[in-house]
């Protein structure tokens, strides 16, 4: 039986992990990302082209290869991260970085490749023209955001795999559902289901707000 | 009058191709020189290595009698202004567009303030200052295009057929603002065009690129009359 306490906990864990984990795949994807657009260094189309395959990585298999990595015999074994928290939230980044760095180098790639040009003919130091072509490509970078976030909120695989869905520690919202739908509690999963999605639906919001600010007008 | 800009024996090439030969070539201070040629003969190549935006195989290009290595290219950016065919303006209001260069080197705020309304009212867009980039006309975008670059008073303002994509009332008018500009601040530039006409009309010399190959420098009227080679008569007459 789910309590409200209980439900409102899950809640919270699913939404800090996957916001941690979106936020790390920014701060690695945005660069990342960055660098594939804009810099010519053997290798990039190479690496482009795992990127665009890692998009569509199965969280499955990321699954696996995190549990593996963090099992207690396995390499990183010493480091006691499997069926954490932290360990959903290495899965998760490891799924959601490619998203954000795809889209990031789509979205820079798709702008006039002469505004670098013109930046830098009025002075823009290399941080000042890629600040100023983050900023041009505003839209898709947050629709870059709001997919990884996605792809993570929504993931149950791997989450299950490397946290174990142990309750009060590592239980978020899709392996509760999962679980109770196992045990043939409807009701709860679809309660659990609704919440999900409408979480889902709360940050898309927030994140489609920001973004029709700084649309055109 | 002193040099501001002295190529020597400069090669650029783009790919394994050379796109632009050019043996000697000076530019006074405060001299505004168009630089002609039909599409492709290397004209925004020249350009864009003043700019340092491309790296020359071979030669020097000194700026104020210094070697270009002399400081970062960041820094010696900071001493120019390039305008591009297209305003390739950003998007944001028209006073940001403006204020973009001078943000750029620092400027402070209070200064932007006092300079870049000075120079929206000079090219007649002030009174779009908040409006958005993205809704201007084709001449309004190159107006501020224009103010962006010239609010930064650089040392040398290069200027890559800023008006080919107009209409002609529309460039005809932007030309003679931007030569009452020109002549008023002083300001050395680099002006590219195919059309001689508009050149004749904002420069004092005319240097004229064929083939990926500086030919041939003067005043409009002396290249007309005494053109050295062959190409080069050929092209004047068919422009002229």
């Amino acid at each position: 039986m789910i309590f409200d306490a209980e439900i409102f906990q899950i809640t919270l864990l699913s939404l800090q992990i996957s916001a941690l984990a979106t936020g790390l795949s920014l701060a690695i994807g945005l660069p990342f990302g960055t660098l594939l657009a804009l810099g010519k260094f053997p290798g990039r189309s190479f690496l482009l082209s795992m990127v665009n395959t890692g998009m569509g990585l199965p969280p499955v298999v990321v699954g696996l290869f995190v549990a593996m990595m963090l099992w207690r015999s396995g390499p990183l074994g010493d480091l006691k991260l499997i069926y954490t928290p932290t360990a959903i939230v290495l899965a998760q980044v490891i799924i959601s970085f490619p998203v954000v760095s795809g889209l990031t180098a789509a979205a820079l790639q798709a702008l006039d490749p002469r505004l670098r040009l013109q930046l830098y003919g009025l002075g823009a130091s290399r941080p000042q023209m890629v600040w100023m072509l983050w900023r041009e490509a505003r839209l898709p970078l947050l629709a870059a955001l709001m997919a990884g976030f996605g792809s993570v909120i929504s993931e149950v695989g791997a989450s299950m795999m490397v946290g174990g869905n142990i309750r009060y520690q590592t239980r978020v919202l899709t392996t509760a559902i999962v679980l109770e739908t196992g045990k043939g509690h409807f009701d709860i999963a679809i309660a659990l289901g609704v919440l999900l999605l409408a979480i889902t639906f709360l940050v898309n919001w927030a994140l489609t707000w920001i973004q029709q600010q700084g649309a055109r007008r | 009058m002193s040099v501001l800009i002295e190529i020597r024996d400069l090669l650029v090439k783009r790919g394994d191709h050379p796109a632009l030969e050019v043996d000697q070539l000076s530019i006074e201070k405060g001299e505004v020189l168009a630089v002609v040629g039909p599409n492709g003969a290397g004209k925004s190549t020249l350009l864009l290595s003043l700019a340092r935006l491309l790296r020359p195989a071979r030669g020097e290009i000194l700026f104020d009698g210094q070697p270009a290595a002399r400081e970062s290219d960041t820094a010696y950016r900071r001493r120019i202004a390039l305008v591009m065919q297209d305003p390739l303006l950003f998007d944001t209001s028209v006073f940001e567009n403006a204020a973009s260069g001078l943000k750029f080197r620092g400027v402070g705020r209070d200064e932007i303030a006092r300079r870049v309304p000075v120079w929206l009212e000079r090219l007649g867009v002030a009174h779009l200052s908040k409006r958005r980039a993205g809704r201007l006309s084709g001449g309004e975008a190159q107006r501020v295009s224009l103010a962006r670059a010239l609010v930064l008073e650089p040392e040398l303002l290069l200027l890559d057929e800023p008006f080919a994509a107009l209409d002609p009332p529309t460039r005809a008018r932007l030309l003679a603002d931007l030569k009452s500009l020109l002549s008023e601040t002083r300001t050395t530039t680099i002006f590219v065009t195919h059309d001689l006409a508009e050149a004749g009309q904002v420069a004092g010399r005319m240097a004229v690129i064929i083939g990926n190959r500086l030919r041939q420098v003067g005043r409009p009227g002396e290249l007309a009359s005494a053109p050295g080679e062959r190409d080069v008569a050929e092209f004047l007459n068919h422009h002229f």
